[in-house]
């Protein structure tokens, strides 16, 4: 975002309370370098992949379940060894992690789009609307996230013929981890919006007759966007998380175009015959992306807090 | 105090709350209907160029009015309406009415740039053609309330209480304002900054022709400011009048015992009749005249019949007991003996 800015403004941005609290903690940089490395490896994975794992002209049956290069009967070009089809596990996670990824941010970005809305519309109109949507918020939150994301998806994948199941495999699983993340920024708009828009530059607004829309948008929204970023960028990694788990349970990802948790659930049929490295390698890389997030996400929700100086 | 031309007539405007509780509630518990008189039957007329002034304790209905008055809340009865006015520019037509509110931070919005803020009205409203000329009016205003036009590219946090007074000045200013409810406009604001502000307030309204309502408690701002006061106890006008008149002799007994909190330089040591009691809830406000209760000239009658405005010389009181004494008129009471 800041590097189409002029560099006055990175600069700035540098030198700012934020940027200083930065510098000053190690796991927020350090976690933000991680988190770097692994979204530009994830998409610079057609160049930098030792091979790619879903062209059958690449792949050699032969080369099947070689353990990491480090252990015995370990070959040259594949680091972290190969799975039951030849593939080279190392690709497969690179490959996995872009999909991963992606699903998370798009369902973040989802949830977050839906929840502001509600919440702004709640907050600012107040009355019968406030409590029809509150009500559904709450409806929404008494079901367990996961049994809701499996119902919404099984419901999806339903409705969509099958020729069409693989490719918006992806989608469904968005919407489905959407359609119950969205309370949480509900909320936190909602609350804030209450308090805002009982503020004087509301009424300053309301009084020259600027239309409710205009005012939710340009004077209400700026003010609540801090706790949402926060809340965003720790559900970012929750919502991989769940990613993985929809995946894992089968109702996610299709083996096609696996994401990390669909390559633990197939690692994990190979775990008691001993080929661990299908298993532990994705999820120490899913691992070590949701806790790079997490640290992240606790820095900025500190930084952010005036309180906390 | 019926002028030829008035800009603003308020006519038995009411404001009433609903504050029962939840529907539900009500059918279990067998509540009643509460309702809430913010503003009960009040009337009057400002005259184009004047300092119109609100005065009462907390909670009697002065910031309701104010809402009623910029049309944040419309009056459950009765009318609040503006007379046709001739503008500088050759345009008749009603007066645009802006507020200046009580808390400089929270009337500006923290996100946005002082230039926004202020350019914010002269957008919507469309009163300049181009960008250009917006920005051109944006550093007129800032200029004339005393701000300088690189300010525009400020944020509000970067101003004091005072200067945000300002800007919040410039914004009503924008909209070609005819009308300014301020509504306690410096008691967020330092004893030496109010004076700033009021004398930009001064200036102004002689420059551009402004018609002031002011809201107020800070009985010193408003005598400094007021051409004509009115007196607000629990949602009613107890007395109005001329600001001077009402000032060097206040009739009805709440006023007098306001007036009264007024420090004296002159005689710091005087007898002083405190107000005491509190302001009863105007949910339930007591019968007759709603100030007999805490009135040290109450009779019996007070708590039967509420009293009407009747008009007296420059100004209106409702009071019974003047009412009943013949020639109240000439008892005006001097300010430093209170009656018992």
């Amino acid at each position: 975002m800041a590097a189409e800015a002029n560099p006055g403004r990175l600069a700035r941005a540098f030198d700012s309370d934020i940027g200083w609290s930065f510098r000053r903690t190690p796991a927020a940089w350090i976690s933000a370098l991680v988190l770097a490395l692994i979204v530009a490896a994830s998409f610079a994975a057609p160049l930098i992949a030792p091979q790619n794992p879903y062209d059958l002209r690449q792949v050699f049956i032969d080369k099947a379940e070689l353990p990491p290069l480090w252990s015995a009967g370990g070959e040259a070009p594949f680091v972290l060894g190969t799975d039951p089809q030849g593939r080279d596990v190392l690709s497969t996670i690179l490959y996995g992690t872009r999909v991963s990824l992606v699903i998370g941010l798009a369902s973040v970005l989802l949830s977050m789009a839906i929840g502001v809305t509600i919440g702004l519309i709640a907050g600012y109109r107040g009355g019968w609307i406030d409590n029809l949507l509150m009500r559904l918020a709450d409806t929404v939150l008494s079901i367990p996230t996961l049994l809701m994301a499996i119902l919404v998806s099984a419901i999806f994948r339903e409705m969509l013929p099958p020729a069409f199941r693989e490719p918006f495999a992806a989608a469904v699983i968005v919407l489905s981890i959407s359609l119950t993340n969205w309370v949480q920024y509900a909320r936190t708009v909602r609350a804030l919006t209450m308090v805002e828009r009982k503020k004087e530059y509301v009424l300053a607004a309301r009084i020259i007759k600027v239309s409710p829309l205009r005012i939710m948008r340009r004077h209400i929204l700026p003010n609540t966007m801090t706790p949402v970023l926060v809340a965003a960028t720790l559900n970012l990694g929750l919502a991989i998380l769940s990613e993985a788990t929809l995946s894992f349970l089968g109702v996610g990802m299709p083996i096609t175009q696996p994401s990390l948790g669909t390559l633990i659930r197939i690692g994990n049929q190979y775990l008691f015959s001993g080929s661990w490295w299908l298993v532990v390698f994705p999820a120490a890389q899913l691992g070590l992306i949701v806790l790079s997030v997490n640290l992240l996400g606790d820095w900025l929700r500190d930084a952010l807090n005036p309180k906390l100086h | 105090m019926a002028e030829a031309n008035p800009i603003l007539i308020v006519e038995n405007a009411s404001c009433r709350f609903d504050v029962s509780g939840p529907w539900l509630q009500r059918i279990a518990t067998g509540a009643p209907r509460r309702e809430l008189k913010a503003v009960n039957q009040v009337s009057f007329s400002v005259p184009r160029g004047a300092t119109f002034s609100i005065v009462g304790e907390s909670g009697c209905g002065k910031t309701t009015l104010a809402r009623m008055i910029v049309g944040l809340q419309p009056p459950t009865a009765g009318s609040v309406r503006f007379g046709e006015i001739r503008r500088a520019d050759g345009t008749v037509g009603p007066p645009r009415v802006q507020m200046i509110f009580q808390d400089p931070y929270a009337s500006l919005n923290p996100r946005w740039r002082v230039g926004d803020i202020v350019a914010e009205p002269i957008r919507e409203l469309k009163l300049r053609a181009t960008e250009a000329e917006t920005a051109a009016r944006v550093a007129e205003l800032l200029v004339t309330v005393g701000l300088s036009a690189a300010d525009a590219d400020r944020y509000p946090h970067a101003f004091s209480g005072g200067q945000r007074q300002r800007i919040s000045i410039a914004r009503a200013l924008a909209t070609e304002a005819d009308v300014l409810v301020c509504d306690e406009p410096t008691s967020a604001l330092d004893v030496s900054v109010q004076a700033q502000i009021l004398n930009l307030m001064v200036r102004l309204q002689k420059k551009l022709d402004l018609t002031y309502i002011l809201i107020s408690h800070n009985l010193s701002v408003v005598r400094h400011m007021s051409d004509q006061l009115a007196i607000m106890y629990l949602g009613r006008i107890v007395e109005i009048g001329d600001a001077d008149t009402i000032f060097n002799g206040p009739l009805h007994p709440y006023t007098r015992l306001l007036l009264d909190t007024i420090p004296d330089v002159e005689s710091p040591n005087r007898a002083r009749a405190p107000l005491s009691g509190e302001v009863p809830s105007p949910i339930n406000p007591p019968p007759g005249c709603a100030f007999h209760p805490r009135c040290p000239m109450a009779e019996a009658a007070c708590s039967r019949t509420v009293p009407e405005l009747m008009p007296r010389p420059r100004r209106s009181v409702a009071c019974l007991v003047l009412e009943n004494s013949e020639g109240a008129a000439d008892a005006q009471i001097s300010r430093s003996t209170p009656s018992a």
